[in-house]
């Protein structure tokens, strides 16, 4: 069995007064692809950003390699919400994937030419090499969300924390993305990620996490994506329609 | 006015506010992306009481010591505005127009109580208020370039970390940068900036001089480093150019000069603009509208006579 990759211990969080994660425990093992999956408001984007240190945990642990987030950071590669950041900021496309390289190029130190052809390569790799000078605000949704993906391959990690990298994107952008994720799994990378639609989970991911405020299940995909974890994850009122093994949600709350 | 010009104090006087203006051209654009243009408005109104306090406890008009008085107060402002938006349900916008205002009142005030008391009239401290850098003596020019010239470096030596941190701060983090660390020299060069600029400039304008290059800036470039360069470039003209101006008539402020030069470069910035300017965008789109109409006459044409 391989070793894991991510432990968490009894981990909670909150934002003022209200819990938003209360005792979440799992582990992760290497190489594997993780989807986590919740209604939205589970605190999903939260757990990953209390696992990353960027927002306060109120009580437990969360261990990286058997290591504290501080030492493990350079191996971790993050790709946030899409609407995290400022689009209209003046940069382009290629410049926002050499940041992915910053960490190894150096503080107050110039990229070399070098690191601008890894960064090339990895926008060439989302099919963006013909945007690479593009201002970033003059990018769709989907080509931005390549360019954040482009970003945290530049960065070369163990490790990928991604949220939502599917939200919004189109059949073509969904496959460049999935694929991405499969060669970085096949390398023995592991790879956690929001995950919205239900009916590509079995396709996609090999292990699913319910999230829902707490853990409800956790585990490989044959074994937890079951009807039942689904329903009490997103709670009674959720109506199924099953075809097949396909799963449609129908909310009969609004 | 040339013999003006040639006058060696003059000189002196607009070299300094020259760097000042590029020192506030760059951090105003750090400042812009950071979204706190706001912020320094009230920074700079918040640094007035500090000055006076000073000049009470060194009796003497020392720009160094009235400087760190300044900045205190307007450090002072800074956790204050913090702390109201922490602690109460108040925005941070309304907290920084109440520490605006309630120090720039409580500044005013203590200029008027120093003013009164002996001495004070020589005080010079009038000038804190609308900026008169022809008040300033070689010692006050001297402290000013250097600092200011700290400023700069700073904001060039580290252009990516600039970058990273203003464009995507929990990505900075996640790869290993201090973002509290870049939020502390953040803070440092911004005040440093503002302290020492307003004796030329005046605490009611400082913030122009930070806010107006980095908008002029804006309309000119899609590259940040372009951005910050333009901007210092902007500043550094309406500082040297807003002085000379002032020193043409006695008694003049600076201040609203260089806020009238820097303005009427944004005019024309917004006008012809490369990237963003009002005549540019006109010119593309007509010229969009009629390879259009070439393309598609049809169309064009029913779109046309609605
Ligand atoms: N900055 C914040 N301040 C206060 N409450 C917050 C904040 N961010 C999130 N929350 C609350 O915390 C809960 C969890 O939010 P989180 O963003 O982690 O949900 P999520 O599972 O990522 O949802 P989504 O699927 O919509 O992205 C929500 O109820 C939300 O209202
Ligand atoms: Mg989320």
């Amino acid at each position: 069995m391989a070793a894991a990759v991510i432990s968490v211990d009894g981990l909670s969080a909150s934002y003022q007064k209200n819990t938003v994660l209360h005792d979440v425990n799992f582990q992760v093992r290497e190489g594997t692809i993780t989807a986590i999956v919740g209604p939205n408001g589970a605190g999903k984007s939260t757990l990953i950003k209390t696992m990353l240190g960027l927002h306060p945990k109120l009580t437990g642990n969360v261990r990286f390699w058997d290591d504290a987030f501080k030492t493990a950071k350079k191996k971790i590669g993050y790709v946030p919400q899409r609407g995290s950041v400022d689009w209209d900021f003046p940069t382009d496309a290629l410049d926002v994937v050499t940041m992915g390289l910053y960490g190894k190029i150096g503080w107050f130190r110039i990229p070399s030419k070098k690191h601008k052809e890894k960064a090339m390569q990895a926008l060439k790799k989302m099919g963006m090499e013909a945007y690479a000078h593009r201002q970033i605000s003059q990018l769709s949704g989907g080509q931005q969300q390549r360019v954040f993906l482009a970003r945290a391959l530049a960065q070369d990690a163990e490790l990928y924390f991604m949220d939502e990298p599917l939200a919004g994107v189109d059949a073509s952008t969904e496959k460049a993305i999935m694929a991405i994720l499969k060669e970085l799994k096949s390398r023995g990378k592991t790879v956690l990620v929001v995950h919205h639609d239900l009916q590509t989970v079995p396709e996609y991911f090999d292990h699913v996490l319910f999230l829902n405020k707490k853990v409800y299940a956790h585990g490989e995909t044959e074994k937890v994506f079951t009807k039942d974890n689904i329903a009490t994850t997103y709670g009674g009122d959720m109506q199924w329609v099953g075809k097949g093994d396909q799963y449609v949600i129908q909310s009969t709350s609004h | 006015m040339l013999s003006n010009l040639l006058h060696t104090n003059t000189m002196w006087v607009m070299t300094s506010t020259m760097i000042l203006g590029i020192a506030a051209g760059g951090i105003g654009c750090l400042a812009y992306w950071k979204k706190q243009n706001l912020m320094s408005d009230a920074l700079s109104h918040a640094a007035l009481p500090g000055v006076v306090v000073a000049f009470f406890i060194i009796q003497e008009k020392n720009l160094l010591l009235l400087v760190i008085g300044a900045a205190i107060s307007a450090l002072l402002g800074a956790f204050l505005i913090q702390w109201i938006t922490n602690t109460s349900r108040i925005t941070e916008d309304t907290a920084m127009g109440m520490i605006l205002s309630v120090f720039y009142g409580g500044g005013v005030m203590l200029l008027a109580i120093a003013n009164r008391s002996a001495g004070g009239n020589q005080s010079g401290l009038n000038s804190f208020i609308y900026g008169q850098a022809a008040a300033m003596v070689r010692s006050d020019v001297i402290t000013m370039m250097v600092l200011a010239s700290i400023v700069i470096f700073i904001i060039f030596i580290a252009f990516k970390e600039w970058k990273l941190f203003l464009f995507d701060a929990s990505f900075a983090k996640g790869i290993g940068l201090s973002v509290r660390g870049m939020n502390v020299l953040y803070t440092t060069v911004l005040v440093t900036t503002i302290v020492i600029g307003i004796q030329a400039v005046g605490v009611i304008l400082m913030a122009a001089m930070l806010i107006i290059p980095a908008v002029s800036a804006r309309y000119w470039t899609h590259s940040f480093k372009m951005m910050i360069i333009l901007s210092s470039v902007v500043g550094g003209i309406s500082g040297a150019a807003g002085t000379w101006i002032s020193s043409t008539g006695s008694g003049l402020p600076t201040g609203p000069f260089i806020v009238l030069v820097s303005a009427t470069i944004f005019v024309l910035s917004l006008l012809f603009g490369k990237e963003k300017g009002i005549i540019i965008r006109f010119i593309q789109f007509k010229i969009q509208q009629r390879s259009s109409k070439e393309d598609y006459p049809l169309t064009a044409g029913k779109g046309g006579s609605q």
